[in-house]
């Protein structure tokens, strides 16, 4: 249905190449509605170093120039997977589009947009992430997306969400549990 | 501390386990002074309920002294005297906003779980198990307890646990049945189930102008209980929609209260059902109160249903132009107001309870209540009395 794997508005000089070719990718769209203003929550992303507080995936994204940034997520067996990613559009309080740099081991594309929900209900935020495993790691892809990457970016999704509406993200880790077994009879 | 514990379906034990800790910086540890074994519980003893694992430790219905809180909290200090509702709610999503709070967006990390089943995902709640959040529950003798700003009343008079333990869930939600059923003057309002729930349904209908409340239940204990609190009765062996019809003058009642849920009594059919596992629920009680619910009345649904409910006579509410509301209790929206009408003296909370054990009789108070021993209608836990602590 979606050909365009980003849609570039205003292409600038040149519009880079796409990194998930048309009809070759697997796309996932997540949507969320969070009780915030768009411009609080897309600034909040577009500090790209915020996004491991939520994404449990990643260890760090650090910003290298404006538009590129240098991401490290956990791999298996305590490595790590790097690539670099550039933004190629971006419209301030509405949307940012990223893609994987040329040189990196998968191809991923993504963008996040940002717009008024209806009802005063804060801001629609849908995510868009396209990846191609045939011209990518697939055990990378796997790492990084999960084996159901919906439920992955509902996941991160939702502690966006909770992160920018209450301050923290939900979680029992560490709270007391029982043996879960019945002590021999005295 | 001591916490109670589910095994598996019908085993229970109180185990020693690590104190809670603050997690998240709107957190509370609260030291439990009283808890208590609500229906819904038996529910989860029972096996009904799904997302269960050996070791979490049970409970929704308690109180005590804050003891300690995170960095972000705000209102509440250590020392303070609180009861906990058994909704964990944000305060802050679209839904806490509207006072929705039991739909709250952001307190269940599991929700993606829950989506799967019921389309998107309600707060989570204390010891109710992993699909709503897997919280540590309160029959214990300290629990965390988050958002702890916008969770906890604070209780600033001398009224004793007893009296205002109920907040946390089932004066809150048989009160929230009544209030569902927007009773006018004049009107008539069938209550099936004198449990707990039913109980404060029967006397909350009454605190809001019903002309006469008629209970249905199958022990003859609970009936007392319900005519104490000024219903009128009907045992649950007779045949209750005819009795009903008769009772309103051949109208049937104008708003019927389902506070028995998903373990009802009566049908050999769905016992055998959701035996087999053919069915999750047993919903005798409810194709009752669509049947007999008069033309244009409310039905209002404060007991458990989990799943998949079979043969309802939808042709009959749809006939009829039922109204139908339903859902877990709002619990905070309900505190302030509730916690006033027993201050001024409306409502005495504590009649509802028959016994008081240590936590360390819980998994036997569990088998009590679960089959109906001794006249057993409500159990308070003292989580510190001899042999708890």
């Amino acid at each position: 249905m979606h050909s365009a794997t980003l849609d570039l508005e205003q292409p600038d000089v040149e519009a880079p190449p796409p990194a998930v070719r048309s009809g070759e990718g697997v796309k996932v769209i997540r949507a969320c509605t969070i009780n915030r203003s768009a411009a609080e929550l897309f600034a909040f992303w577009r500090n790209l170093e915020n996004l491991p507080r939520f994404m449990i995936n990643l260890v760090s994204v650090t910003q290298t120039t404006p538009t590129r940034s240098h991401w490290v997520a956990r791999g298996s067996r305590n490595k790590t997977i790097e690539w670099d990613a550039v933004i190629i559009n971006e419209h301030p309080n509405e949307m940012i589009a990223w893609k994987t740099a040329e040189e990196s081991e998968f191809r991923h594309a993504g963008s996040i947009r940002f717009q008024p929900a209806p009802g005063g209900r804060g801001t629609e935020v849908v995510v868009s992430l396209e990846y191609d495993p045939l011209h990518s790691d697939v055990k990378i892809l796997t790492r990084l997306f999960g084996k159901k990457p919906k439920d992955s970016v509902s996941q991160d999704l939702g502690r966006f969400k909770a992160l920018m509406e209450t301050g923290e993200i939900p979680s029992t880790a560490g709270q007391p549990v029982g043996s879960g077994k019945q002590k021999e009879e005295q | 501390m001591k916490a109670l514990c589910w095994l598996g379906k019908h085993r229970l034990a109180v185990e020693t386990v690590p104190d809670p800790q603050i997690i998240n910086p709107g957190d509370a540890i609260v030291k439990i002074t009283t808890s208590a074994i609500c229906g819904s519980d038996l529910h989860l003893y029972a096996g009904y309920i799904p997302g269960l694992r050996a070791g979490d430790i049970l409970g929704h219905e308690f109180m005590g002294i804050v003891q300690e809180v995170g960095p972000a909290v705000k209102r509440l200090k250590p020392g303070d005297r609180v009861v906990v509702p058994f909704t964990i709610s944000c305060g802050r999503c679209y839904y806490c906003e509207h006072d929705l709070w039991s739909l709250c967006d952001n307190s269940n990390p599991n929700a993606t779980e829950l989506e799967k089943v019921n389309g998107y995902s309600g707060a989570g709640l204390f010891g109710y198990s992993h699909l709503y959040g897997g919280y540590a529950g309160g029959q214990a003798q300290f629990a965390r307890v988050p958002y702890a700003d916008y969770g906890p009343i604070k209780i600033e008079n001398d009224l004793d646990d007893e009296q205002v333990l109920f907040l946390s869930d089932i004066f809150p939600t048989g009160y929230m049945a009544a209030e569902n059923c927007d009773i006018q003057p004049g009107q008539v309002v069938a209550v099936w189930g004198c449990g707990p729930v039913g109980q404060f349904a029967i006397r909350s209908a009454q605190l809001l102008g019903a002309e006469k409340v008629i209970a249905i239940d199958n022990l003859p204990e609970r009936l007392e209980m319900a005519e104490q609190g000024g219903a009128q009765v009907i045992w649950s062996g007779d045949d209750v929609p005819d009795q009903l019809t008769q009772a309103t003058g051949g109208r049937g009642p104008d708003a019927c209260i389902d506070a028995v849920g998903m373990e009802a009594h009566g049908s050999v059919y769905d016992d055998v059902k959701q035996t087999l596992k053919l069915e999750t629920d047993r919903p005798y009680v409810l194709r009752q109160a669509i049947q007999v619910c008069r033309k244009g009345g409310t039905v209002s649904i404060p007991g458990v249903y989990a799943g998949f409910l079979d043969k309802l006579p939808f042709g009959a509410a749809v006939a009829k132009g039922l109204t139908f509301k339903m859902g877990q209790t709002h619990v905070q929206r309900y505190l302030r107001p509730l916690l006033e009408l027993i201050a001024t003296g409306a409502i005495d909370p504590s009649f509802v309870i028959t016994h008081r054990v240590p936590l360390s009789d819980a998994p036997r108070a569990y088998e009590v209540f679960a089959k109906k021993e001794d006249r057993c209608i409500k159990v308070a836990l003292k989580p510190w009395e001899n042999g708890a602590a």
